[in-house]
């Protein structure tokens, strides 16, 4: 993962929530594999030039989400495999909710919904070819 | 960079009032700072900011109350406390006629516990060589000379008074970055004046806001942002009258839309704004800055107070 990314402190989400959407984003694109380790707390600060607590609870939301794993006296690491957390209810929340955002985004741009279909499919035939030939290693 | 529960806090300010003459500058201030945190205090211009630093480093009397750093009376700090205190005043005063490495050589002779290797580091951050006459650095330059002056002696205790007033956008980066790398050792305190909230945000662990010389604020940087809330209530037609809510900072009405900006929204208001039946309510995220000027700002009540005694 890169240790320098662009956060914005002028923006309306806060600089943890910031953090976790890079590493998310770093996990699930593939730059972090699974099981690698993150840089330790206060390395990420120092080159985001951030708190250290600021990086410390996203990592600590982003443990609790199941996505990252803490071993003691060693580091962070991506999990190895992604422990589903939240409740089937709440899992079928969070979906909506990107759901809709994406609709949004569709509807403004007018696309029709079979155009947004197939791209939502070539797009997860990527990611999922991604995700396999990485467990595979 | 946890509190160690029992110590004792580095800075501590108690039921402080000042007045200049008949003027009140402070007025009834409290606050503790715990040792190992990097604390931002802000507040518009004319507050009491730099009066408040100056009276509990022991540059002041109060008129009222007390002040103490390191569990001592900052009336009669000794000069063993104020070595361990390193002060960058606002404005970055330097003597003109020295160089800047008879600048370090100077303040150096004051603090047994000078550390060259940190005062030549800072000056490489800001581009500064030992030739150069204080006199003719810019003003950026200037700020981080000052800023070398005060950290080589590895001061405990840090105070900066709006040390980013007019920098440059690296020169404030190299700022915070030094910041960061003073609480690296986790007994250091840094205790910072800003009006830059986005760098505010990046390295403090807590605020106080300071408005109209009484004290609002002394919190998280996310506590506040969390506590103050902003919505937006869609109308059929035009909206009801602004409703009387308690915490209501700052309202504004178009057509068919109100916009409340909202501190401590409890249960009890949400249904409050339910209430007012409109089509729907949408919270919009605020950014720091934009949470401080509605907070502070000339509308809404003055007379809510957040307090974070939050657990992480």
């Amino acid at each position: 993962m890169s240790l320098v990314f662009s956060l914005s402190p002028a923006s309306d989400i806060p600089i943890y929530r910031q953090i976790i959407q890079h590493i998310r984003r770093n996990v699930i694109q593939g730059q972090l594999q699974l099981g690698e380790q993150l840089p330790a707390v206060r390395v990420l600060a120092e080159s985001l030039v951030v708190n250290p607590n600021t990086v410390a609870r996203a990592y600590g939301e982003l443990i609790r989400d199941g996505l990252l794993e803490s071993r003691s006296g060693v580091g962070v690491f991506v999990a190895e495999e992604m422990r589903q957390v939240f409740s089937n209810a709440e899992r079928k929340r969070r979906l909506d909710h990107a759901v809709e955002q994406l609709l949004h985004e569709a509807l403004l741009l007018d696309f029709p919904l079979p155009d947004v279909r197939a791209t939502l499919e070539e797009q997860w035939k990527t990611l999922q070819a991604q995700l396999t030939n990485r467990r595979k290693k | 960079m946890s509190e160690q529960p029992g110590a004792s806090p580095v800075i501590e300010i108690d039921h402080l009032t000042k007045y200049y003459g008949t003027r009140e500058i402070v007025s009834d201030l409290s606050l503790s700072v715990e040792r190992g945190t990097i604390y931002g205090f802000l507040g518009r211009n004319g507050m009491g900011k730099t009066t408040t630093i100056r009276i509990f480093l022991g540059l002041e009397d109060p008129t009222r109350g007390s002040a103490r750093v390191f569990g001592l009376d900052s009336r009669k700090l000794p000069p063993e406390a104020r070595a361990r205190i390193g002060y960058l005043p606002e404005g970055h005063h330097v003597y003109g006629w020295m160089t800047v490495k008879e600048c370090g050589q100077f303040q150096a002779s004051f603090f047994p516990s000078w550390n060259q290797d940190i005062f030549e580091t800072v000056l490489t951050h800001f581009r500064l060589t030992s030739k150069m006459k204080a006199g003719h650095l810019s003003r950026g330059q200037r700020a981080g000379l000052c800023l070398a002056l005060t950290l080589a002696p590895e001061p405990e205790l840090l105070v900066l008074d709006d040390p980013a007033l007019g920098l440059d956008p690296v020169a404030r980066r190299s700022l915070l970055q030094s910041m960061l790398y003073v609480t690296r050792r986790a007994d250091r305190t840094i205790f910072f004046s800003s009006h830059l909230l986005s760098d505010v945000e990046r390295v403090a662990d807590r605020i106080a806001v300071l408005d109209g010389k009484v004290l609002r604020a002394d919190c998280s940087v996310e506590t506040f942002r969390r506590q103050i809330r902003h919505f937006v209530l869609k109308f059929r037609d035009s909206p009801p009258p602004t409703p009387d809510i308690p915490g209501l900072l700052e309202s504004f009405r178009s057509d068919r839309e109100m916009a409340l900006t909202l501190v401590n929204v409890t249960p009890e208001i949400e249904n409050r704004l339910d209430a007012l039946q409109p089509q729907s309510i949408e919270p919009v995220d605020l950014t720091l800055e934009d949470a401080f000027i509605s907070y502070v700002g000339e509308r809404g009540e003055k007379t809510f107070f957040m307090n974070g005694k939050e657990s992480k």
